[in-house]
């Protein structure tokens, strides 16, 4: 076993899979990626399964150090500026952090959410069947928390290989975010529907993993906001009493008692979630026997992600 | 606009909503929870996870599997059959240290209601309450049966942190509220009893339709109870109904 210490961190940084499972009858969320795509992307890079933990890094930058051993990882999603002891490294490829080498990741340059896989895992006490945190609950594995500077995450030690790994990007095709309207679409007027998909929505700054809130023209809703609470998920667009629609997501709270109008399709969620502060939206409707078969196309690229990945040559570090 | 229950509604691609009404009453909640148990027991591969609420059921299940029509026919089938299993609750015996820091919101919802608050203390610990449902936050308990006598509306603003152990009154709700979080209801004490503790074998320890009665504690008693919760002991007496 190696190590991976954390030298510098900003806040939002923490491990993350693909989340828990059967606790959300008790009031716990589900967490996990917010870009499940980057993290299978990640993981199968460096040989792990696509819904394997990894650290998900928020908009600012880290560095980290490896100890005790050769770490070998690689780095998906937003893009940012990397170097490995001061010499360029690359998303979407295998690095080979030698004992003692430092990796440097910068600010997110667009996107929010980068996952930097490791080679043989993060050592972790699942709870529910995963490593993910949730910075509220205080729960989650190696650390209950987001990462700070000092944790060191135990993690697998890098196999001697001759080539590194190479994951050839997928053009995200842009457009709008698509949803299947539900389950209360009939809490607003026809008139804040029409205003829905007709407006462009900026996501506000104050977003965080529980959810983003859009910023647009006031949503009027038909009969009250308040309903018997009942269950959300990822994705779920919720319209409290200021007509500003917010967008639940990896940390929701389980339950709400706002009306829900619509769900983000699973296929959208990556690109959703990668939208930075003061980012532009739209929503476009989509039938559900539609968006299903646009969830079958999405687990079947993520299963076939492997298939995108080939061989290159060891960037050299330190020689 | 007259609506027919059960009701399917879609939650996206990969979730689905059983709605057995719009109210919260035992009757509506027991017919939520015995259609949950009917699932559990029938194992359908293509469920993931569900959710009981109040009135209704999130079905979290693989779209992969099965399609939104199929699933969706085939759960309305269920959740109109006759004699549905009913789950036989427990009944928890709940400590509470009321007023004082603990219960900054006590003396206001007795003056309110033109009760004294022992008075306050004496019908909340004296009624027997039904867990509607878990939600919102890990172990936060939503319970019926509070004396109307004490509804008290939410605060216009909420506080920005509520202390973990929260009992409180919110509408014509009381509840446990077991991590501090932002919270708009009024605080009439705090349990040394975690719904939720992460590094506990039970995580969790009460179930929708379990039954809750609260007790009071004197301030003293609080110290040690608190830090037993701490240590994992569960402090709340479980009784079978």
């Amino acid at each position: 076993m190696s190590f991976l210490v954390v030298d510098k961190v900003g806040p939002a940084t923490s491990v993350q899979d693909r989340g828990r499972s059967g606790a959300q009858r008790y009031g716990l969320t589900s967490s996990g990626a917010m870009d499940v795509t980057s993290l299978a992307i990640a993981n199968a890079l460096v040989g792990r399964d696509v819904s394997a933990a990894a650290v998900e890094i928020g908009p600012l930058g880290a560095e980290f150090t490896a100890v005790g051993g050769n770490v070998r990882i690689a780095l998906a999603g937003a893009d940012r500026a990397a170097t490995l002891d001061g010499r360029g490294a690359w998303l979407n490829e295998t690095v080979l952090i030698p004992e003692g080498g430092k990796l440097a990741v910068g600010a997110a340059r667009s996107g929010v959410f980068t996952y930097l896989g490791i080679e043989g895992g993060i050592a972790g006490k699942p709870v529910y069947g995963s490593l993910s945190v949730s910075a509220r609950a205080g729960l989650g594995s190696p650390y209950p928390r987001p990462l700070q500077s000092g944790d060191r995450l135990e993690v697998g030690t890098a196999r001697e290989e001759a080539f590194e790994h190479r994951f050839k990007p997928f053009s995200v095709e842009p457009g709008p975010i698509r949803v299947v309207l539900g389950p209360q679409d009939e809490a607003v007027t026809q008139e804040a529907m029409a205003l829905f998909f007709g407006a462009e929505w900026r996501v506000s700054p104050r977003s965080d993993r529980m959810g983003y809130r859009l910023e647009g023209p006031k949503l009027t809703h038909a009969d009250g906001f308040n309903i018997v609470s009942d269950g959300t998920v990822p994705g779920s667009i919720q319209v409290p009493g200021n007509g500003q629609p917010l967008a639940l997501l990896a940390d929701r709270g389980t339950t709400g008692g706002y009306p829900k109008i619509a769900t983000i399709i699973t296929a959208d969620l990556s690109r959703f979630a990668q939208t930075q502060a003061g980012g532009r939206i739209r929503f476009a409707s989509l039938p559900i026997a539609q968006a299903q078969k646009e969830a079958r196309r999405f687990a079947a690229m993520l299963s076939q992600i492997g298939e995108r990945i080939g061989v290159v040559r060891r960037i050299a570090s330190r020689e | 606009m007259t609506v027919s229950y059960p009701r399917l509604l879609p939650c996206g691609d990969s979730a689905l909503v059983v709605e057995f009404g719009n109210s919260i009453e035992p009757e509506l909640n027991r017919r939520v929870l015995a259609f949950d148990a009917l699932l559990a027991q029938e194992q359908l591969r293509a469920i993931r996870e569900t959710v009981p609420t109040y009135r209704s059921l999130l079905v979290h299940y693989d779209p992969t599997i099965i399609g939104y029509e199929e699933l969706g026919a085939k759960l309305m089938d269920f959740a109109t059959r006759k004699g549905l299993p009913s789950r036989k609750g427990r009944h928890w015996r709940v400590p509470v240290a009321y007023g004082g820091e603990f219960g900054i919101d006590l003396d206001a919802v007795a003056e309110r209601a033109g009760l004294t608050s022992e008075e306050v203390i004496a019908r909340h610990s004296g009624a027997q309450y039904r867990v509607y449902m878990l939600g919102f936050l890990p172990g936060f308990t939503y319970l019926g049966g509070l004396d109307p006598k004490l509804a008290t509306p939410r605060r216009q603003e909420p506080r920005l942190e509520a202390p973990a152990g929260m009992i409180a009154i919110g509408g014509i709700q009381t509840g446990i509220q077991c991590i501090a979080a932002p919270s708009g209801w009024n605080i009439l004490g705090r349990t040394p009893v975690r719904t939720y503790h992460p590094r506990r074998d039970p995580i969790f320890l009460i179930e929708p339709g379990d039954h809750v009665t609260f007790y009071p504690i004197a301030m003293r008693e609080w110290g040690a109870l608190d830090r037993a919760g701490e240590a994992g002991e569960w402090i709340a007496e479980m009784v079978d109904a």
